[in-house]
């Protein structure tokens, strides 16, 4: 086994499929692989905020995201081993679930808060707000 | 009823299973299935953020109280652990037990240092007045990434407890199926931590 592994960094077909235990594992290149990936991933965000590169703070705010979504399936891949065959897809499926619970949560508390922050905001006074709780 | 079957069958039905029923082991889907409940935490407390991140309450702000560089430094220690518990994982696939304990002691120190760092920060900021109950802003703060700390903190002490098991027990189908549930939960928070870093600190100081 410790030969196979070693000699197909790629695939886990040729062995332990039976056991869930030790099945889905990664190999050092794999390790490597995303380890570069995410240093690169995570040195440039941290650049263009620090050195102020894009002129525009949105521009910036928008590669930080996109970034930041890349790097989040960089370690999905390389470090959490996910894919669709693993545990006969159901890790992929409870996956995607909790994306989309996520997604809801979050996108919809944001645009529920922030509309009634602007229905709000404008009938409120000076004295209102010293007096709220 | 049960001896009138009992009279019919030639041979005497055998009700209990001989061998262990050979199905595959569902601890980690199950452990899966945790992680991804945990992600629901992380993503109330990410949302929770969002929509009080810009309340300062004429306090100090992101650009005032973060320190990017240290952050970075931050960011970089949990980086390092999760490489190096990958290099665990390979040797423990190579049945090499002082290795493994090498690696997961490496990976232990490098969640400690993140840990201190943070802590460092957090007393830090609490000594300037920006404890959690100067503004919405550092509630938030305080609650989202103070929950991925005790996470961190709590992933530790399992490390150790794996570390004294694997040196006691060797490195068992038992032991390897543990050591595979606390690789997922160590990268999973290092996953969180990007969130933490690109949405909380980078876009917090972008303003």
């Amino acid at each position: 086994m410790t030969s196979h592994a070693t000699e197909h960094s790629h695939g886990h077909d040729g062995h332990d499929h039976g056991h869930g235990e030790t099945e889905g594992h990664g190999s050092f290149k794999g390790y490597m692989t995303g380890f570069i990936l995410s240093v690169i991933l995570t040195a440039i965000p941290f650049w263009l905020v620090m050195a102020d590169v894009l002129s525009s703070p949105t521009a910036t705010a928008l590669a930080v995201m996109l970034l930041a979504v890349v790097q989040i399936v960089v370690h999905m891949v390389y470090f959490l081993h996910m894919n669709s065959k693993s545990e006969g897809g159901w890790t992929m499926l409870a996956l995607i679930f909790t994306i989309v619970i996520v997604a809801i949560a979050i996108s919809g508390s944001l645009w529920v808060m922030y509309h009634l922050n602007t229905n709000m905001m404008p009938a409120m006074t000076e004295g209102m707000m010293k007096t709220m709780p | 009823m049960a001896t009138q079957t009992a009279v019919h069958e030639t041979q005497t039905p055998v009700f209990l299973a001989k061998e262990e029923p050979h199905a595959p082991s569902s601890t980690m889907l199950g452990f899966w299935i945790y992680l991804m409940s945990d992600c629901l935490i992380f993503a109330v407390l990410f949302a929770t953020h969002g929509v009080l991140g810009r309340n300062y309450a004429a306090g100090p702000g992101p650009q005032q109280l973060f320190d990017l560089p240290l952050v970075a430094i931050n960011t970089s220690m949990l980086l390092f652990s999760s490489i190096t518990y990958g290099f665990a994982m390979l040797a423990m696939e190579k049945d090499k037990k002082q290795a493994t304990l090498v690696w997961l002691g490496i990976t232990g120190l490098f969640g400690a240092a993140f840990v201190g760092l943070e802590l460092y920060e957090f007393s830090h900021m609490i000594m300037e007045g920006a404890g959690p109950q100067r503004s919405a802003f550092l509630s938030s703060f305080f609650t989202l990434v103070g929950t991925h700390g005790t996470h961190v903190t709590v992933g530790i002490i399992w490390l150790i407890t794996l570390m004294v098991q694997v040196g006691k027990y060797g490195l068992g189908a038992e032991n390897k199926r543990r050591l595979m549930c606390l690789s997922l939960f160590w990268h999973f928070l290092d996953v969180i931590w990007i969130g933490v870093f690109s949405f909380v600190y980078l876009m917090g100081v972008l303003g």
